[in-house]
């Protein structure tokens, strides 16, 4: 490593910058894995050493050679590309480990593994969680993020080689969270279980992807900032917020895995649901809105329905949004004031939410037909959908008396799983769909039958998901709170658990199924990528005639 | 110290924070419902339908 290919001219600033920064990690790296007490700390460490290493080398390549210049008059759509792979990757990775869990829960004795700690429930779950919401869905937002600010801003990437230490950084961050999580690492705080160092590494990491998301939007040639560009933002921004609040924690040491959160008590448990809803309600949200914002009226080939209403819907989402965390602390130790609050701002975020809906459907005014024709936007009208559900169901569970039955059952589960997999999942399917034939320039997906049967077995899977877990949460929460007429509680803990057995087994299919779909997608994407490219050299001018288009207003 | 007592505190973020984001989202509401923006809001309702799918700035 002595001849460190000395960038050559031209060699523009952005790349040896962070050249310089992988360096500086593969180094820092190197000292925090030789001297760490904490054999989990170490070979967490040895995994941040072979990234940087390995990214270090490449860059030392790809400099030598002259690549890593950027061409000004093209969008960067390579790492758009990479994005898109990702993403249908890490779909594939954590609903199987969904299906695995579902299985454990199902058949406790055939899918329990007590000489594979690893495998066991307490630490696949976070594996699940985080691969479905951060990896599948964070890698979704920032691939179409990327695609949707260079397209209404007219401006190629800002930041050179940044957006692919975006990527990167970020699939980095995926890795070292579920290996923690397979090791026994964490930090106990729901969807936020890595640990400080992780969150620190996050932290470098998203506030790249904001000021490259900022930078673009700084030389955009379109006057105005299109609306999908404010949901993005503020996914961006609030994400940076509550993770920073959320992660405040002191590290017993400085070379080791473990940290304690600076809040305690109830403080902590605020703090940890002030995060944990709005992780809902800006990352599941509004990154996802932003998606819709703009894949439904490009796929549909009409415009906003109410340009009007998508402002109004953005503002009062995201002012009502943020008090909405302390509905997951009722009945706690938490000041009754606050749980009404956390209610009562819950229930009027029907009104933002059902406005979405409404903007979101109401587009394919006029092309109503395309949800015969084309299975990409029936995909997207049904995330649509389940996103107006699951925002009439959240509100309504958010309501103290209907939480006190709901609460702590599987009622919850399905709850987030018509949000998680009807609307974050569908809408993100939809999406892609949309962009592979335009990022590998073809001119059509290899099949819209595959498209018809994903669409087909997913909603079936997600429906059986649904209903199984609406009976086994609601008769799990009747049975908790009976009493035999002595007062003493009717059933044992373990008979309400027995009692869903059924409806755990048709959970499992169900969600085997929405797997199912996910891998007909990928080959379906796979052989679209296969297909011979049409060449694009002349865009054909889509001439539609103006007043045809005229927004509903 | 007497300025930063919890309840002087407490009512600047309360009554300061209710006022503050309230204007801001009333704000926000009138931008959207003034008539005069909405020549410029129909042109924007079309924005992603204006390129196309090839990948020159």
């Amino acid at each position: 490593m002595t001849q460190l290919a000395a960038p050559r001219e031209g060699a523009s600033f952005d790349a040896v910058a962070l050249y310089i920064f992988t360096g500086v990690a593969a180094f820092l790296s190197l000292l925090a894995t030789a001297f760490t007490p904490d054999p989990l700390f170490r070979a967490q460490g040895y995994m941040l050493l072979a990234a940087f290493v390995v990214a270090f080398a490449a860059m030392s390549l790809a400099l030598a050679s002259g690549k890593l210049r950027s061409d000004p008059t093209r969008y960067a759509d390579g790492v758009i590309r990479a994005g898109v792979i990702a993403t249908m990757f890490w779909a594939i990775v954590g609903l199987s480990v969904g299906v695995l869990i579902a299985s454990q829960l199902s058949w406790p004795s055939t899918f329990y593994f007590p000489d594979l700690p690893w495998l066991n429930f307490g630490r696949l779950r976070p594996v699940h969680t985080s691969g479905v919401i951060f990896a599948f869905g964070g890698n979704a937002l920032i691939c179409t993020s990327f695609w949707v600010v260079q397209r209404t801003c007219k401006a190629r990437l800002a930041g050179g080689v940044w957006p692919w230490f975006v990527f990167w950084g970020y699939q980095l961050f995926i890795v070292l969270a579920a290996s923690g999580y397979v090791m026994g690492i964490t930090q106990s705080r729901e969807y936020a279980e890595p640990e400080w160092y992780v969150d620190l590494w996050l932290t470098i990491v998203w506030v790249a992807y904001l000021l490259v998301f900022l930078g673009t939007i700084w030389k955009r040639k379109e006057p105005h900032i299109y609306v999908a560009n404010w949901f993005y933002l503020a996914f961006i921004v609030t994400i940076a917020l509550l993770h920073l609040v959320n992660n405040a924690a002191v590290p017993v040491g400085l070379l080791e895995t473990k940290s304690y959160s600076a809040f305690s008590g109830v403080q902590d448990a605020l703090i940890q649901w002030w995060y944990g809803h709005n992780a809902v309600g800006f990352f599941l949200t509004a990154g996802f809105l932003g998606m819709m914002y703009y894949f439904v009226p490009k796929r549909v080939e009409r415009p906003v329905y109410s340009y009007r209403l998508s402002i109004v819907h953005f503002w009062s989402l995201i002012f009502i949004y943020i008090w909405a965390g302390p509905h997951h602390l009722h009945y706690t130790a938490l000041p009754q004031w606050a749980q009404t609050l956390g209610m009562t701002f819950s229930v009027m975020l029907w009104m933002p939410s059902w406005g979405g809906m409404i903007n979101g459907l109401m587009t394919l005014s006029g092309a109503w037909d395309k949800l015969r024709t084309d299975p990409v936007v029936r995909m997207m009208v049904a995330a649509i959908a389940f996103y107006g559900m699951s925002t009439f169901e959240g509100p309504l569970m958010s309501i103290r008396t209907v939480n006190a039955l709901s609460h702590y059952t599987d009622w919850t589960i399905g709850h987030v799983h018509s949000g998680a997999l009807g609307w974050v999942g569908f809408i993100s399917f939809g999406a892609v769909y949309c962009l592979v034939p335009w990022l590998w320039k073809k001119d059509r997906l290899y099949s819209n039958a595959l498209v018809e049967w994903h669409f087909w077995i997913a909603t079936t899977g997600l429906l059986l998901y649904i209903a199984a877990m609406w009976v086994s949460g609601i008769s799990e929460g009747l049975m908790w709170r009976e009493y035999t007429p002595q007062g003493y509680l009717a059933n044992a803990f373990v008979e309400t658990v027995a009692a869903k057995h059924v409806e755990n087994i048709i959970r499992t299919i169900g969600g085997l199924m929405y797997l199912g779909g996910a891998v007909i997608m990928s080959y379906n994407l796979w052989r679209t990528i296969r297909l011979p490219s049409t060449a694009k050299a002349e865009p054909e001018a889509a001439v539609t005639p103006a007043p045809l288009l005229a927004a509903a207003e | 110290m007497s300025g930063l007592s919890y309840e002087a505190v407490a009512r600047f973020a309360q009554q300061g924070g209710t006022i503050y984001f309230g204007l801001l989202f009333f704000a926000g509401v009138i931008y959207a419902l003034w008539p005069r923006h909405k020549a410029q809001f129909q042109r924007l309702a079309q924005l992603p339908l204006e390129e196309d799918d090839g990948d020159h700035v």
